[in-house]
C-alpha cells in the first residue's frame, strides 16, 4: 500500500495493522456477531420460535384442528385456553404453535431455493460476462419488472393455492433480486488483481470460481438472502391471508389472521396475535439481517 | 526563480500563521484504537513551506489534514491549533466552513475527489469566489479565468466551459490548484499533489506550485512520501515516523547532514542514478505497527544505533543545529 | 509478421542466442463505445505494433508514462489480453498456436507479479492458500504443494511458522508484495513479468524487495520483464531498456547507453525529468512541456511531435521506424535515421556530458 492510497486509507483506519492473531472473516464475523447484544436477542427469540414450532405436537397443549362450538373466541387468559380460542373454537396457543411451523418453513425455505439458484445465475452471469450475462440478467429483468406482491399473486393465481405452490412462487419472485446481487459482486471480484492473478497461474474457471470468487460473494449475497427473509414471511402470509397460500384448516399466522378478521371488533386481542407473531418474527429477522451487514462490513 | 527560496528558518519575530502544540489523534472504533499522530508541535511562518516527509502510516496526513479539522469519524484529537488566530479545533462548524477554502484551503492527489464532475471546471470556481468572497456571479467568472490563466492552463477560456473529465492528468490538478487559490488562502494544504502524475508532468506542476508560492506569498503545508519532491519545494521538511516529527531543519540542513538513524536509512535506500550494480543498503523491517507501538522510540525495532535507553522513554527533541532537531539519544 | 523481423527471427534461431521471450509486431486495440450495436469507430491503440525479445537472463526494462502501454504489453505477454495482431514466443515456439505452446503450458513458465500488493490477494485466503493455489490448480497434490509453498515463502524472507496461516490484512504492504512473489515463483517460472511491483511499497521496504529480487533471478535463474515508471528503479535493475510512448516502442537498447546517450527527444526528456534530490540544484525549467496526448487520437506520423522540440514536417507526414543507430540501440525518430528528411538532432547538453 502506497503512501498515496495511505492517507484514505489511514482515514479509515484499514491500513494500520491490527490484531496478531491470525483470524479468518468468518471467524472474526462470528466473533463480532456474538458481541452484539441485538443479533443475539433476537437469535434467540426465532430459536425459541423455531424450537417449538419443531416439538409442536410436545407443547401444544390442544389438537390444533379440534373445534368447539362452546369456546368460540374465548378471550385470553381463558382457566382452559391461555390465550383464547378462534372463532371455531380453536385452542390459540396451539394453532399459533402449529402456525409458526408454516410460517417459517415459507420464511426461510424459498429464500433457501432463491439464494441456491438467483445465486448460482448471478455468479455465472457475473463470471462468464459478455453474451452469457447479457442473456441470464436480460431474463432476470423481465420478472423484475413486476412488483414482488404482484408477481407472488399472479404465480399463486396461476398455480393454485397450497405449500408447495406458495413455495414456488415465493422461489420464483426472490431469485432475480438475488441473481442481481450475486452478478454486481461477481463482477466486481472478478476484476479484481487476485482474480486476474488466477487466472495468470493457468488455473481452470471452475478452479476460481471456487478458490476465489465463492469465498468473496458468499458475504454480500447472505446478508441481502437474511434481509429477505421478512419479506417472504409477511409475503406468504400475505398470500394465504388473500387465500392464495395455506389452505384452511392448516394453521399459519397470515390465514389465522385472515380468518380472525371479522372478529377483530369482538375479540381484538385474538385477532391481533397472529399478527403480532408475523410482526416479532420478521422484525427479528430483519435485525439479525442488519446486524450480519454490520458484522461483516469490515475493510479485511 | 534564479536563486531558489532557501529561506531563512530563524524564528521570525512576527507571529507565525500557523501553530500546532501537541498534536494528538487517535482512531477508535469497535475494531480498533490506534494513535496516529503522538504529539506534534510546530509553527510555520507566513509564506513558508513545510514538508512532511514520511511513509505510508506515519501520520503525515493526518497531520496537514488536522489543519482543516478534516478527519474521519473515529478520530479522537487533542491539542491545540492556531491558524491565522482562529482556533481550528474550538471552531462552530459554520465558522469552520467559511475558513476552508479562504483562510485554508487543500489540493489533492487525485483532482477527481476534490472536483465535481457534474459541474464545469468554470463554474465550480465561480461558486466558491462567490460564497468566499460574496462576489457577483459576473465578477466571479472574470476571476476565475484569471486563475486558471495563473496556472498556465493553455486556451483558459475554452477550459471554463469544460467539465473535469474532459481534461488530461496535468490539466485536472492545474484546475484543482485554481479552485483551491481562488479566494487567496493564506494556508495552502498540498496532499502529494504530484504522486499520481507522469515524470513529464510532475515537473510542470512543482515548477507552478513553486511559482505560485513564490508569487501569491502563501504559507504552504506540502506532505509528500517523495525526498525529490521535498528537495523541488521545500524551505523547511519534517520527517515523520509513527506519528511524530523525528527530525526537522531546513532542506538543506536535513539533506546534507541527516541526523536521525530513520532519515539517513530513508537517504541511504533510495533508489537514485549511480547505485546500479551495488546492494541497496535497507531499512531492516516493517514500518510500525501503530496499534502496538514499542516503548520509547518507535524506530529503535528497525535502528542499527540501538541502545539499552532508546527503548525508555520517547527521545526529546534534541538540538542538531540553528533550527535543525531530531528525536535521537545519539543526538546532543 | 513483417519481413525485417522474419529474418532477424531466423538468423538468431540459426545462432545460438534464442531469445527465451518474443514479441512480434504486437498489436492490441481497445474498442470504444457501443458493444452491442457495433457502430464505434475509435480505438485506443493500446499497443501498436511493438515487438522486443527477452534473453535468458537478462533483465528487460520497460519504461513511460501512464498510458504508453506497458501494462498492457505485460498482460498480453502473459495472455491475459489476447493480442488483435502479432505473436509472443517461448523459446521459439509461437503461443497459442498449434505446433507451438499452449496457453497454460506458457502460464507455467511465465509469471507476472502485479503492482497493488493489497489487491492481488484474495482477502478470504491464507498466505499459504493463495501460495498454493497454483499449484494446486496445476495438479499438485495438497502435501506437495504446501511444502513447496512453505519451502517459497522461506525464499523471499516469510518464515512459514509465522506468515503461512496469516491473511493479507494482517501483514505490512512489503510482506505482502513478497507473498505475491511467492506465489508467482511457486510454479517455478523461468520468466517473471514485474507490472510495477515495487511503485506502491515505501521507499525503505522498496529496497529491501528490489534486493530480494536481485537475489531471486541469481539464486532461481530466473528472467525478468520489469515495467515501471520510475526511471531510477529500472536502471538500476534493467539490463537492456524500452521506452513506451502512446503504444509504440521509441527506444530500446542496453542500459548504459539509453541513460548515459539517449537519443529519442522523449527519452531525454523524461530522463531529464528526474528530480535532482538536491535542493541548491532545483529543476528551473520543465524538459517536456504539456500532458500526453489523447491515445483515442493520436497524433499523425510519430506520436511524440506534438510536445517534442524537433518537430519538422517530416514528422506529421510518417511513422519513424525503429532503426538501429549504435549496435544494439535502436530508435523511432526521424531525427536519427539518415536519408528520412529531417535535419538531425538538436545539440543537447544532457546526460551526454557524463
Amino acid at each position: 500500500m502506497n503512501t498515496p492510497t495511505s492517507t484514505q486509507a489511514a482515514a479509515s483506519g484499514s491500513d494500520i495493522p491490527r490484531a496478531r492473531i491470525s483470524r479468518s472473516f468468518w471467524h472474526s464475523v462470528a466473533r463480532r456477531l456474538s458481541r452484539d447484544p441485538v443479533t443475539i436477542a433476537c437469535t434467540t427469540v426465532l430459536l425459541v420460535i423455531a424450537l417449538v414450532a419443531v416439538f409442536a405436537p410436545v407443547i401444544a397443549p390442544y389438537d390444533p384442528y379440534k373445534t368447539s362450538i362452546l369456546v368460540r373466541l374465548a378471550p385470553m387468559g381463558h382457566p382452559d385456553h391461555l390465550l383464547g380460542t378462534d372463532e371455531l373454537g380453536r385452542d390459540l396457543l396451539t394453532r399459533l404453535i402449529y402456525g409458526a411451523r408454516t410460517s417459517l418453513f415459507m420464511g426461510f425455505a424459498p429464500i433457501l431455493l432463491a439464494t441456491l439458484i438467483g445465486g448460482t445465475l448471478g455468479i455465472v452471469a457475473g463470471y462468464a460476462g459478455g453474451a452469457t450475462n447479457m442473456i441470464i440478467m436480460r431474463t432476470i429483468d423481465v420478472f423484475y419488472a413486476f412488483p414482488s406482491v404482484l408477481l407472488a399473486v399472479a404465480i399463486s393465481g396461476v398455480l393454485g393455492a397450497g405449500i408447495f405452490n406458495s413455495l414456488v412462487s415465493l422461489t420464483l419472485v426472490f431469485i432475480p433480486s438475488l441473481a442481481r446481487v450475486g452478478e454486481s459482486v461477481t463482477t466486481q471480484v472478478r476484476n479484481q488483481d487476485f482474480v486476474v492473478a488466477a487466472r495468470a497461474t493457468g488455473a481452470s474457471d471452475w478452479q476460481i470460481i471456487r478458490g476465489h470468487v465463492l469465498s468473496n460473494v458468499v458475504g454480500p449475497v447472505m446478508i441481502y438472502a437474511s434481509s429477505l427473509v421478512s419479506v417472504a414471511i409477511v409475503l406468504a402470509s400475505g398470500l394465504s391471508f388473500l387465500g392464495l397460500g395455506i389452505v384452511p384448516p392448516e394453521a399459519e399466522w397470515g390465514s389465522m389472521l385472515s380468518t380472525l378478521r371479522p372478529a377483530i371488533y369482538i375479540a381484538p386481542m385474538n385477532a391481533i396475535l397472529p399478527g403480532i407473531m408475523i410482526f416479532v418474527t420478521s422484525m427479528c429477522a430483519n435485525l439479525i439481517s442488519d446486524g450480519l451487514r454490520t458484522a461483516m462490513d469490515v475493510k479485511v | 526563480m534564479q536563486i531558489s527560496p532557501l529561506k531563512q528558518t530563524l524564528p521570525s519575530a512576527e507571529t507565525p500563521l500557523v501553530t500546532v502544540e501537541d498534536l494528538r489523534v487517535r482512531f477508535r472504533s469497535r475494531d480498533f484504537n490506534v494513535p496516529v499522530v503522538n504529539g506534534v508541535s510546530f509553527s510555520l511562518g507566513k509564506g513558508e513551506v513545510l514538508c512532511l516527509l514520511g511513509e505510508s502510516g506515519s501520520g503525515k496526513s493526518v497531520t496537514m489534514r488536522a489543519l482543516m479539522r478534516l478527519f474521519p469519524s473515529t478520530a479522537v484529537v487533542s491539542g491545540k491549533i492556531n491558524v491565522d488566530g482562529h482556533d481550528i479545533l474550538g471552531l462552530s462548524r459554520s465558522k469552520l466552513r467559511a475558513i476552508r477554502g479562504a483562510v485554508v484551503s487543500m489540493i489533492f492527489q487525485e483532482p477527481m475527489t476534490s472536483l465535481d464532475p457534474v459541474f464545469t471546471i468554470g463554474s465550480q470556481i465561480a461558486e466558491s469566489v462567490m460564497f468566499h468572497e460574496g462576489a457577483s456571479r459576473r465578477q466571479a467568472e472574470l476571476r476565475a479565468l484569471e486563475l486558471l490563466e495563473l496556472v498556465q492552463v493553455p486556451s483558459a477560456k475554452r477550459r471554463l466551459i469544460a467539465y473535469p473529465h474532459e481534461l488530461s492528468g496535468g490539466l485536472r490538478q492545474r484546475a484543482m490548484i485554481a479552485l483551491a487559490l481562488a479566494c487567496r488562502p493564506k494556508l495552502l494544504l498540498a496532499d502529494e499533489p504530484t504522486t499520481a502524475l507522469d515524470a513529464t508532468v510532475q515537473i510542470q506542476i512543482l515548477l507552478l506550485l513553486r511559482e505560485l508560492q513564490h508569487e501569491l506569498g502563501m504559507a504552504t503545508i506540502f506532505v509528500t512520501h517523495d525526498l525529490g519532491v521535498a528537495c523541488e519545494v521545500a524551505d523547511r521538511v519534517a520527517v515523520m515516523y509513527a506519528g511524530r516529527f523525528v527530525e526537522q531543519g531546513s532542506i538543506t540542513q536535513v539533506m546534507d547532514n541527516p541526523s536521525h538513524p530513520y532519515t539517513q536509512g530513508l537517504l541511504r535506500s533510495t533508489v537514485h542514478e549511480g547505485v546500479r550494480g551495488v546492494r541497496l543498503e535497507t531499512i531492516p523491517g516493517s514500518p510500525p505497527d501503530l496499534a502496538e507501538l514499542p516503548a520509547g522510540c518507535s524506530f529503535a525495532p528497525r535502528c542499527g544505533f540501538v541502545r539499552p535507553d532508546c527503548t525508555m522513554a520517547v527521545p526529546h527533541d534534541a538540538t542538531v543545529g540553528q533550527g535543525h532537531s531530531a528525536r535521537c539519544v545519539l543526538v546532543g | 509478421m513483417n519481413a525485417t523481423t522474419g529474418n532477424t527471427e531466423a538468423d538468431r534461431k540459426a545462432g545460438l542466442e534464442q531469445p527465451i521471450l518474443a514479441a512480434e509486431n504486437l498489436k492490441k486495440y481497445f474498442p470504444l463505445g457501443g458493444s452491442f450495436f457495433r457502430s464505434q469507430t475509435a480505438y485506443v491503440k493500446g499497443v501498436d505494433d511493438v515487438s522486443f525479445d527477452v534473453r535468458k537472463g537478462e533483465t528487460l526494462g520497460i519504461v513511460g508514462e501512464s498510458g504508453c502501454g506497458k501494462s498492457t504489453t505485460a498482460r498480453v505477454l502473459i495472455r491475459l489480453l489476447t493480442p488483435d495482431s502479432g505473436v509472443v514466443r517461448i523459446n521459439g515456439k509461437v503461443v497459442g498456436a498449434p505446433d507451438g505452446i499452449s496457453v497454460r503450458d506458457m502460464r507455467r513458465r511465465v509469471q507476472m507479479v502485479f503492482q497493488d500488493s493489497y489487491a492481488s490477494l484474495n482477502p478470504r485466503l491464507t498466505i499459504e492458500d493463495s501460495v498454493t493455489f497454483g499449484l494446486r490448480a496445476n495438479g499438485v497434490p495438497k502435501k506437495a504443494a504446501l511444502e513447496k509453498a512453505h519451502e517459497i515463502l522461506g525464499l523471499v524472507g516469510l518464515e512459514p511458522d509465522l506468515f503461512a496461516q496469516r491473511y493479507s490484512h494482517e501483514i505490512s504492504g512489503g510482506q505482502r508484495q513478497r507473498v505475491n512473489i511467492a506465489r508467482a515463483l511457486a510454479l517455478s517460472p523461468e520468466v517473471v513479468i514485474l507490472d510495477e511491483a515495487v511503485s506502491a511499497l515505501d521507499k525503505s521496504v522498496e529496497a529491501q524487495v528490489l534486493n530480494l529480487l536481485q537475489d531471486l533471478k541469481q539464486s532461481l535463474d530466473l528472467t525478468y520483464v520489469f515495467i515501471s515508471h520510475d526511471l531510477n528503479v529500472v536502471q538500476y535493475v534493467s539490463d537492456r531498456v524500452m521506452v513506451m510512448y502512446l503504444g509504440k516502442s521509441i527506444e530500446i537498447g542496453p542500459v548504459e547507453d539509453i541513460y548515459a546517450r539517449p537519443l529519442h527527444p522523449y527519452t531525454r526528456g523524461l530522463l531529464a525529468s528526474r528530480l535532482p534530490m538536491d535542493p541548491r540544484r532545483r529543476v528551473q525549467s520543465a524538459p517536456v512541456t504539456g500532458d500526453p496526448p489523447n491515445p483515442v487520437n493520436p497524433p499523425s506520423g510519430c506520436r511524440f511531435r506534438t510536445r517534442c522540440a524537433w518537430a519538422e514536417h517530416v514528422c506529421a507526414q510518417r511513422e519513424p521506424q525503429l532503426t538501429e543507430a549504435r549496435g544494439a540501440h535502436r530508435v523511432a525518430c526521424h531525427a536519427h535515421i539518415p536519408g528520412s528528411g529531417h535535419s538531425g538532432p538538436a545539440k543537447w547538453e544532457g546526460v551526454d556530458a557524463d
